[in-house]
């Protein structure tokens, strides 16, 4: 066990041209845990995110990622991380096995048949293991994308925006593979722009805006810096469904009964009051 | 981290290579419109061009048919380069602890590969039109040495083509003035038909010497000068287009 972060990140400044994306982030991130850089789009996490896996020069600051610096040496950190760019990096020419074997013997390991095959079967690929990537669904190509980022455990992984463009059944996916990681031991920053997401799987959420961690810290303590959770009474109008309900005489109470009124009452008399929390 | 870039090397040629095993019409597009060309002159014009040679016509224009060959053939390196830019995969090896030059020179094997099989191709077809050398074996290895020459030259302008394009059009584009280099040259009538500044631009442009200096080794005859000359443009060119590949790669990945 290591006492120092796996990632530190000091005082990085970026611009392009004259656009100023990042101006000045800092923050550690524990090994082993989950960490999710949230922003919208735009605030520059795909280039702190470049920065860090070598593919971008920051203008001023450091980093470290595995107590190697991201700028002296480079190729150092490259044999720590694995990188899951924004667009699932795949060969789609290639099957799904051949672009795990490909990235195998990038890595100079022995038997990439064997971890090609197990990879496979582990990301429930094994029966389009010989079918094109460009025969994938979305979902399926972020599986293998990050199948093939998995090669050779590195001790820590990126993932950039791993969810956009999915539908909700390969983003349940992609979670859980994340959170099997964590459990494994891998350090996995990664970037969102779903508050949902960063709810789900991380330990720490730092909020990049505007080029600057604007906030960090873990689920519990963002929600202390907001006002308590207070209970509001809003104006519920009848749906389509009350109406039809109360004009075929249905009897059967609607909605969960919050108001204490049935459904028929509720209809008739023209709205109804619905509690629901909000928090702000 | 250097000791792998051999091992890296032959890895991503052989991704490279089953692209192409995967799309032949690649290598048969390339040797297709040179087979026109060479029918077409052979059966259409050829009869009207004199060269003031005794050999035959088509004897005579194979060189410059082999090389549009391969110009045409090096503009499919600068489409997958730039498609392995814009994929995301690229991004990928590049954060992998892998030899970085590795990643252009597979590149630009497969496409000398690629672009032997064209030539070979379109020589076969020559042959069936009549095509016929009593060049040595030692000639036909300096036939294949400067087309090698040649094919790597080129690629390596494919690859700055590829490397700083904005768009596949314009990642294929840079090939066009290269095809139609040998017909401002001896490749299909001599230069000394041609009206002053067009004849002094074609004795004066790479192509002449090099297709004189293939078709003197195809028909047995003393290279002369010619073949300096043409080498000395093939290996200008070639470190010239190495050079400013490796700057624009580096100003890339940094």
């Amino acid at each position: 066990m290591t006492t120092q972060p796996a990632i530190r990140v000091q005082g990085i400044e970026k611009s392009f041209k004259d656009v100023h994306v990042l101006r000045g982030v800092d923050f550690d991130v524990t090994s082993g845990s989950i960490f999710a850089l949230l922003g919208s789009n735009g605030a520059g996490k795909t280039t702190l995110v470049r920065i860090l896996s070598t593919l971008l020069k920051a203008d001023a600051g450091a980093a470290s990622v595995q107590g190697f610096d991201v700028a002296g040496k480079p190729g150092d950190v490259r044999e720590s991380i694995s990188l899951t760019g924004q667009f699932a990096a795949v060969d789609e020419v290639l099957t799904g096995w051949e672009n795990l074997v490909l990235v195998a013997k990038l890595r100079h390991l022995n038997n990439p048949a064997a971890i090609a095959d197990d990879l496979l079967a582990r990301f429930s690929l094994t029966d389009a293991g010989n079918r094109r990537a460009s025969t994938y669904s979305g979902g399926m190509r972020r599986r293998l994308d990050i199948a093939m980022s998995l090669i050779g455990n590195p001790p820590i992984i990126f993932l950039d925006e791993p969810t956009t463009g999915l539908d909700p059944q390969a983003r349940i996916e992609v979670w859980q593979t994340v959170k099997e990681l964590a459990k494994g031991g891998t350090t996995v920053l990664l970037t969102t722009q779903y508050l949902d997401e960063a709810e789900q799987l991380a330990d720490r959420i730092a909020i990049l805006h505007k080029g600057t961690i604007i906030q960090n810290g873990t689920l519990t303590e963002l929600k202390q810096l907001l006002p308590p959770a207070k209970v509001e009474y809003i104006e519920k109008q009848p749906s389509l469904e009350d109406v039809f309900l109360a004009l075929v005489g249905d009897t059967r109470e609607t909605d969960t009964g919050e108001t204490g009124t049935g459904g028929i009452n509720a209809a008739q008399n023209d709205r109804t009051v619905s509690a629901r929390k909000e928090t702000r | 981290m250097t000791t792998h870039v051999l091992g890296d090397t032959a890895v991503l040629t052989n991704r490279s290579l089953r692209h192409i095993l995967r799309s032949p019409d690649t290598i048969i597009t390339t040797a297709v419109t040179p087979i026109a060309l060479m029918l077409l002159f052979t059966y259409v014009f050829g009869g009207a061009i004199n060269t003031g040679s005794g050999e035959s016509y088509v004897n005579y224009m194979l060189p410059g048919i082999l090389l549009i060959t391969i110009a045409s053939g090096v503009a499919y390196t600068a489409y997958r380069l730039f498609l392995d830019l814009q994929g995301g995969i690229f991004e990928r090896f590049q954060s992998m602890p892998i030899a970085r030059s590795s990643v252009l020179w597979a590149h630009v094997l497969t496409s000398l590969t690629a672009n032997l099989v064209s030539v070979a191709i379109v020589i076969a077809v020559a042959l069936i039109m009549g095509f016929r050398t009593g060049a040595s074996v030692a000639a036909w290895l300096a036939v294949a040495g400067i087309l090698i020459l040649f094919t790597l030259a080129l690629t390596w302008i494919a690859v700055i083509a590829g490397l700083s394009a904005k768009s596949v059009d314009g990642a294929s584009a840079f090939s066009y003035p290269l095809i139609f280099l040998p017909f401002i040259s001896s490749a299909f009538v001599p230069t000394d038909s041609m009206p002053g500044p067009v004849a002094w631009f074609a004795e004066n442009q790479p192509v002449t010497s090099i297709v004189d200096t293939l078709r003197a080794l195809f028909a047995q005859e003393p290279v002369g000068n010619d073949v300096w000359i043409a080498l000395a443009w093939l290996v200008g060119i070639l470190i010239v287009a190495y050079a400013v590949s490796i700057a624009i790669y580096r100003r890339k990945i940094s």
